[in-house]
């Protein structure tokens, strides 16, 4: 599905068909901090186990659309749909991975816990955490590659290893649908690409993830899909359509160096004069 | 006033002697607390038997009393001061300038490491347990970075003992001082002052430190305001309300304790039912509410956990004192330990050990307030873990960086000893390769780095000791085949941690790690060889991968 701006009104009808079972559908969104929107009219379907990167400049609001459909936001409007149900009643199909700043890492739990509470919900209130789980939690570890690290303090880690650890937990949870809030945000090549076989790895499960992205130029490699977001929604759709000069543009506005630095980069997808 | 009565007979019951009735329970509570204190490898268990010794302690010592606490004021502030955890030395008549400290007797001392006061075990039993469930909690209040909050919940409380002792001494006149009453008239108090801190935050703009601030200070002031106004009313009851503000250990009774050890356990039982989602919500709350926890009432549920220990707090410690139980035996377990459920062991075990030192040590020295020397005790025992903590206590940390200059040290000698050869082949190809073979002087080496002279002996020094230098003759020196191994092992991840930082700055600067002996598990194996073709490519006549910058000595 392809929008530009001018075709907003069109798109406007088709909310009205939204498939009922897309792994996320958000309709008419919109999201205010302090009664100052940060994202208006938000209307998206995700594609079914592809890869999705959610693209646009910083204060564009991407981290917001992932916390706003999590309901760690409020929303002033619109509807969130996970599977055709409200998020409340599917909190078990979505996997959450937060930015790693989020977080204290001086807290004091090894890898594995951290891994182990991905995992809570599914163990309960008040039940001790069994050996069962633990051996599920070793084996999330084990497909980012952190199997070793399981009884390492977490303050201990890098920063790569520190974002596995998260990925991994998010793993657990054996989710459907994948929300990563930039997973690839300061962490070295190794754990990039290791990252990356875990994105591909979730596609060829049929898992649906979306990724907040920041670096343009990986974009064609490793993603199926783009949402290029600016407080509104640009255009989405396959990313070898819409991941264009012309659209990026539309995204970024005046940052034109950043552009020009990314231009030359990406003439395979060139489109427009 | 029948419960005047009884309770007179029970506090001027003679410390010793005709107490046998009661000494086999004591013990056993005594034996109990020594046993939380000393071991604590299951924390809960022992914690457990603990808490059931005091509540068997309790409830046969009880019986002997009636179940009101104190109504009368004249028991326990005249009468059990001097009898109880004094030593017989009545106090009214120093001045303000006589600070000698008493020193106890020997016999006075082995009556109170030997428990033989009733009140003393009594008092002790009470502490230990307090200690205990604070510390307990503590570490979840600590690690959710709530520790302010405590405060606002112990400053808040002092209304709600004024207004509780009101509203009961209208009831039932004279029975105002019922302490479950009082107690929960705090908690109600305490939770409102949350509540209230909430509220601002909520629907103002006012900031967390600020809303804490006025808050506390607030309901403070209004309790002052209503004890002194009650003070000044005709019942002429209320003497020993104030005792809540600094604590009065001295005073409490078996009764007391009783109470204090039912609630201790509950709390106890709450942590360690929720450790699992405690934990979840301290560590990463936005998480926990995308797993569909109830973030705003697991944090009702810690400041609830929170203010029941404050108000059990509030007889003997004292509010204003209460919230250091909370955080310090918390802050000192976190020196000792990486692991959570050990924290919160080793916290409830630290507690109760400062309150049981405290309490022994304000038995021992009369003139001293028991509130403040369990807090002091505790305050030992952090600064003891602050210096010799095992995981991040000081002196680890002064070690390990010693070792890292140490190390870095011994990398700069091996370096400047193996570029300094590499200059002279460069100059010279018909050089022998051997670097073994090779003199290198401490004058040729001084100009390659910013050292001082000195430094720079001690550091070929410890190479020398290191096996790493053979000393030829003086300030000469050659590498040994061990050290020509490192010095190569040394440039060389130097040297690719280099190339790394020109080919991939832009993805990960801060995650070089120059230091790292295996390069190839931090970046994977793919890029170590793509890095080390980079710098074959640039200069292949050399033994390792050579510096990507231009070797020169840096001379003068």
């Amino acid at each position: 599905m392809i929008q530009s701006p001018s075709e907003v009104p069109a798109a406007r009808d088709a909310a009205a068909e939204h498939p009922a079972s897309a792994p996320l559908s958000i309709h008419d969104m919109t999201v205010a901090y302090h009664r100052k929107p940060v994202l208006w009219d938000i209307d998206y379907d995700a594609p079914a186990g592809k890869l999705v990167a959610i693209i646009g400049p910083n204060g564009a609001g991407k981290s917001t659309l992932i916390n706003a459909v999590l309901n760690l936001v409020p929303k002033a409007s619109g509807e969130v749909r996970i599977f055709g149900k409200p998020y409340t009643r599917q909190r078990g199909r979505v996997g959450y991975v937060p930015q790693r700043e989020s977080v204290d890492w001086d807290f004091p739990v090894n890898a594995l816990d951290v891994v182990l509470m991905g995992m809570y919900r599914r163990i309960g209130w008040f039940r001790r955490i069994t050996r069962r789980y633990r051996l599920l939690a070793m084996e999330a570890l084990d497909r980012v590659g952190m199997a070793d690290y399981a009884k390492r303090q977490i303050s201990q880690l890098s920063g790569g290893q520190q974002q596995r650890v998260f990925l991994a937990r998010a793993l657990a949870q054996d989710a459907d649908l994948y929300l990563m809030d930039e997973p690839f945000a300061g962490v070295d090549a190794a754990t990039e690409r290791a990252i990356v076989e875990i994105l591909r790895d979730l596609r060829s499960r049929g898992k649906t993830t979306l990724v907040v992205h920041h670096d343009l130029q990986t974009v064609n490699d490793y993603f199926d899909h783009v949402v290029l977001l600016n407080m509104r929604l640009i255009v989405s759709g396959p990313t070898d359509e819409v991941f264009t000069r012309e659209n990026l543009r539309k995204t970024y506005g005046g940052k034109l160096a950043l552009l020009d630095q990314v231009g030359h980069k990406m003439t395979l997808h060139e489109s427009g004069p | 006033m029948r419960g005047t009565q009884v309770n007179r007979q029970s506090a001027e019951r003679p410390p010793r002697g005709e107490m046998t009735a009661e000494l086999r329970p004591a013990r056993r509570l005594r034996a109990a607390g020594k046993g939380l204190a000393g071991t604590v490898p299951r924390g809960v268990l022992l914690a457990g038997a603990l808490l059931t010794g005091g509540l068997l302690t309790g409830g046969l010592l009880g019986a002997q009393s009636h179940p009101a606490w104190a109504a009368d004021s004249s028991r326990s502030h005249a009468g059990v001061e001097s009898t109880v955890v004094g030593t017989g030395t009545p106090t009214a008549h120093r001045s303000l300038a006589d600070l000698r400290i008493e020193w106890p007797d020997r016999e006075q001392l082995m009556r109170v490491l030997l428990l033989q006061d009733y009140n003393t075990r009594v008092v002790l039993a009470g502490t230990v347990v307090l200690g205990a469930a604070a510390g307990f909690v503590g570490v979840f209040m600590l690690l959710r970075r709530r520790a302010l909050l405590g405060d606002v919940v112990s400053h808040a409380s002092l209304p709600g003992i004024a207004v509780a002792f009101v509203l009961m001494e209208a009831g039932a006149p004279g029975n105002g001082k019922w302490l479950p009453g009082l107690l929960a008239g705090a908690a109600i108090a305490g939770m409102l002052g949350v509540l209230c801190t909430k509220l601002i935050l909520r629907y103002s703009r006012i900031k967390e430190d600020a809303a804490m601030a006025i808050v506390l200070s607030i309901f403070f002031g209004f309790g002052v305001a209503l004890l002194t106004t009650i003070q000044n009313m005709p019942t002429g009851n209320s003497a020993g309300l104030n005792h809540f503000i600094f604590g009065k250990a001295a005073s409490m009774v078996a009764q007391d304790v009783y109470l204090i050890g039912t609630a201790a356990l509950l709390l106890g039982l709450i942590v360690s039912a929720t450790a699992k989602e405690l934990r979840i919500l301290s560590f990463d709350e936005r998480f926990a509410a995308t797993q569909g926890y109830p973030v705003f009432g697991l944090d009702t549920l810690l400041m609830a956990l929170v203010t029941g220990v404050t108000v059990i707090g509030l007889q003997s410690v004292g509010l204003l004192l209460v919230v250091a139980m909370l955080i310090v035996p918390a802050a000192a377990a976190r020196f000792w330990t990486n692991n959570l459920s050990r924290m919160t062991y080793l916290a409830a075990a630290i507690g109760a050990l400062s309150g049981a030192l405290g309490v022994v040590a304000s038995a021992l020295f009369p003139r001293l307030a028991a509130g403040a020397v369990i807090v002091l005790t505790g305050a030992v025992l952090f600064a003891a873990s602050m210096m010799v903590g095992t995981r991040r206590g000081l002196l680890v940390r002064w070690l390990n960086h010693y070792r890292l200059q140490h190390r870095v040290g011994k990398q700069h000698v091996l370096r400047a000893c193996f570029e300094l050869l590499e200059h002279r082949f460069e100059r010279d190809a018909n050089l022998s390769r051997d670097l073994t073979e090779h003199l290198v002087t401490e004058d040729d080496l001084l100009p390659l780095r910013w050292w001082t002279r000195r430094r720079l002996r001690r550091l070929l020094a410890r190479a020398e000791r290191d096996d790493l230098l053979v000393g030829v003759r003086d300030g000469s020196y050659r590498l040994t085949r061990h050290g020509a191994d490192a010095a190569r092992k040394v440039v060389r991840n130097h040297r690719l941690w280099e190339i790394y930082l020109i080919e991939h700055a832009d993805i990960a600067p801060s995650r070089v790690d120059r230091d790292a002996d295996d390069i190839e598990h931090l970046l994977g194996i793919e890029v170590v060889r793509e890095l080390e073709q980079l710098l074959a490519e640039q200069h292949p006549q050399f033994p390792v991968p050579p510096s990507p910058h231009k070797i020169e000595p840096t001379t003068s």
